[in-house]
């Protein structure tokens, strides 16, 4: 097992490097330079691009990047906020995207889960239907449609939570975001759940299951539940790094000052280093997301547990 | 010895709800099971033999309907002899009362009936945990003795084994430790042998025999192997349809079948001096139990029908205490005539053969 996360963590490097290189060959490509402004002089910006070191090949621009990335120094920002580390700008954004992102992940999972288990169990009752109604509802609808809605009746009607997002008061005022991006998460997991359930409940085991007596909690979560997981924990991979990396527009209209707004910022600015920095962020946050999702893939299912124990040793 | 009646099924009639209307699975099913002792149900897929089992298990698929009929089970209840009927009491009750400690069951195929996320040795000391709240470690010890009871070797590792590490007749044999754990009165076995390589099948059927033999409990086959049922049964009830078409002790259904339908299966199971080039099948294939069935369900393949077949079912004719037939061939005023010859000349092989293993 830990022979196989070396190799997953080596191949993990290597994907980066590989994300990088391309980012910073398309910045490169991209017609501009940070420096737009049409009222300052080219000896102006020739000087501006020999102090960042722009005027330099590109081979020892890149090699140059890669040296501060392995250092974790992402550089500076060119534009969106001059000469400041980038470091400090992710230090606040990072973990607000993250924290509400997580959030809403456990708040769909759950929900999720309890939705599909429910519709599953009472298949073809109006429970079953109903949780068919979310499911087609939190798919189809765009999450900023549910953050208006809810802005409008829980914040501006009955003033139950703040307008915008405050740092003073960062759990409350994050709660509306959360519910909003967990939609698609709810809608996602428990249609997932309700076919995975109501094929692992028709299936042989769990008849010799309910044959042995057991019936109930002890069967709907020991075996029915721990195998219909298996595939829902590939849904929820894409689905975590979609949230983490937050939802633009819901950022955007709860004034949270997260990722999502800095990347948009930085890529009209055309300020490289923040353009670069935030897509590695989302990058990482993917193949990490996706190297826990292989592990948890063992520790439910054992066959897979063990193949790996058996190559790997 | 007085035999001690456990299972006693009247009238059974059994139908499901399906997209494309009502289909009468069971209509009208008697049996009669006592301890100790091995019922085969024959029957071609179809015939509601696995329904009938299900019935018995109170298993049944949410889309069932029983219309009619009574599943008595006698039990012991801490040293009380109580009789419940199984399909009057709530899936719940079943499951506290009676599915795992009284009735077991062992499913067709071993490579779908266990749970591949749970150890074997955690799915076999389930239900004695639930049930009997029995501590972790006797339960364990238990699991060991019942695996070594089934023929694994090295249980006390076995045990720590997930079911994707052993192979087909490994698992039937946990299987068969699962449904012993509460030390059931009676063990149900669907087609036990049938997803398995003929080597294992008569292993597996040593078994179940020889477990029956220690423990005193009875056992219900349900197969359409002629061969299986001659290695286990005692007695035979013969399914064609949802219903019975002939029962009796194993040598009456085989040596002296009165129901056509008896004699096509008898045939169609090959044996080594099969002469004929083709082997014997029953023409045509079962009705539509979506239809209502006028008559004799098997008249439309039998060609011994009477005129008679098509329009009124016959009852089940008595031959002796233990052998009946459905079949108006039977009735006195029918045409005599004897079995095919074919028939005849095979149940003479296989008396000889019979013959030959006594001495």
């Amino acid at each position: 097992m830990n022979k196989y996360i070396l190799k997953r963590l080596g191949i993990a490097a290597l994907t980066l490097l590989v994300i990088v290189f391309i980012l910073f060959m398309m910045m490169k490509l991209m017609p501009g330079t940070p420096f737009n402004d049409e009222k300052l002089p080219p000896e102006k910006i020739a000087s501006l691009m020999a102090k960042y070191g722009l005027d330099k090949p590109l081979y020892v621009q890149f090699f140059k990047y890669v040296v501060n990335l392995v250092k974790f120094d992402f550089g500076i920002s060119y534009v969106i906020n001059k000469d400041i580390s980038i470091n400090l700008m992710l230090s606040t954004r990072v973990p607000t995207s993250i924290r509400i992102g997580l959030q809403a992940v456990a708040l769909g999972t759950v929900i999720g889960l309890i939705l599909g288990i429910v519709a599953a169990l009472k298949h073809n009752t109006i429970w079953d239907n109903l949780t068919t109604v979310i499911s087609v509802l939190g798919v189809s609808v765009p999450s900023y449609v549910f953050a208006l809605g809810l802005l409008y009746v829980f914040a501006f009607k009955l003033k139950l939570f703040p307008l915008l997002y405050s740092k003073v008061h960062p759990f409350q005022s994050s709660l509306l975001p959360t519910f909003s991006l967990s939609m698609f998460t709810i809608a996602s997991i428990a249609r997932f759940t309700r076919t995975e359930m109501l094929e692992v409940l028709d299936s042989d085991y769990i008849l010799l299951v309910e044959s042995k007596g057991i019936s109930g909690s002890a069967l709907i979560f020991r075996h029915a539940l721990r195998n219909a997981l298996i595939p829902i924990v590939t849904v929820l991979g894409p689905l975590v790094v979609g949230l983490m990396t937050g939802s633009l527009v819901v950022e955007k209209i709860f004034s949270i000052p997260g990722l999502g707004a800095m990347t948009t910022a930085a890529i009209q600015a055309n300020d490289y280093n923040v353009t670069i920095a935030s897509t590695y962020i989302y990058s990482l946050m993917y193949i990490v997301i996706m190297l826990v999702v292989d592990i948890s893939y063992g520790i439910i299912d054992p066959r897979i547990r063990l193949a790996k124990e058996g190559s790997g040793e | 010895m007085a035999r001690e009646k456990i299972m006693e099924v009247r009238d059974l009639s059994i139908s499901f709800k399906t997209t494309s209307g009502i289909l009468n699975a069971i209509r009208g099913v008697d049996m009669d099971l006592y301890r100790g002792e091995t019922v085969a149900i024959v029957g071609e897929s179809g015939s509601g033999k696995s329904v009938t089992a299900k019935a018995m298990m109170g298993i049944l698929a949410s889309n069932a309907i029983v219309n009619s009929g009574s599943v008595k089970f006698t039990y012991d209840n801490k040293g009380v002899s109580k009789t419940v009927d199984i399909l009057k009491m709530k899936k719940s009750d079943i499951r506290r009362e009676i599915n795992g400690q009284h009735i077991a069951m062992v499913f067709q195929d071993p490579m779908t009936s266990l749970d591949p996320t749970m150890t074997i040795g955690k799915q076999i000391t389930e239900s004695m945990i639930w049930h009997y709240k029995t501590p972790k470690k006797e339960a364990e010890e238990k699991a060991i003795e019942l695996l070594s009871l089934v023929g694994i070797t090295e249980p006390e590792k076995r045990i720590k084994n997930y079911p994707h590490q052993l192979s087909g007749g490994m698992r039937q044999r946990v299987v068969i430790a699962i449904a012993m754990a509460c030390d059931p009165d009676l063990l149900i076995c669907d087609e036990p042998t049938t997803a398995l390589d003929v080597t294992i099948q008569a292993r597996i059927l040593e078994l179940i025999k020889d477990i029956q033999y220690k423990k005193n409990i009875s056992v219900i086959y349900i197969t359409h192997d002629l061969g299986v049922v001659a290695k286990v049964a005692d007695y035979v009830d013969v399914m064609y349809a949802g219903k019975l078409v002939e029962k009796g002790t194993i040598d009456e259904i085989f040596y002296e079948p009165h129901h056509p339908y008896t004699w096509g299966l008898l045939s169609a199971m090959p044996d080594l001096d099969t002469r004929d080039e083709r082997l014997y099948t029953i023409p045509g294939s079962p009705p539509n139990m979506m239809k209502p069935i006028p008559g004799d369900a098997f008249a439309p393949r039998n060609q011994y029908a009477l005129n008679i077949d098509n329009r009124l079912d016959p009852p089940m004719f008595k031959l002796t205490d233990t052998h009946y037939a459905a079949t108006w061939l039977l009735d006195e005023r029918a045409p005599k005539f004897d079995m095919p010859p074919e028939i005849a000349a095979r149940i003479a092989r296989m008396k000889k053969e019979e013959n030959h293993d006594d001495q």
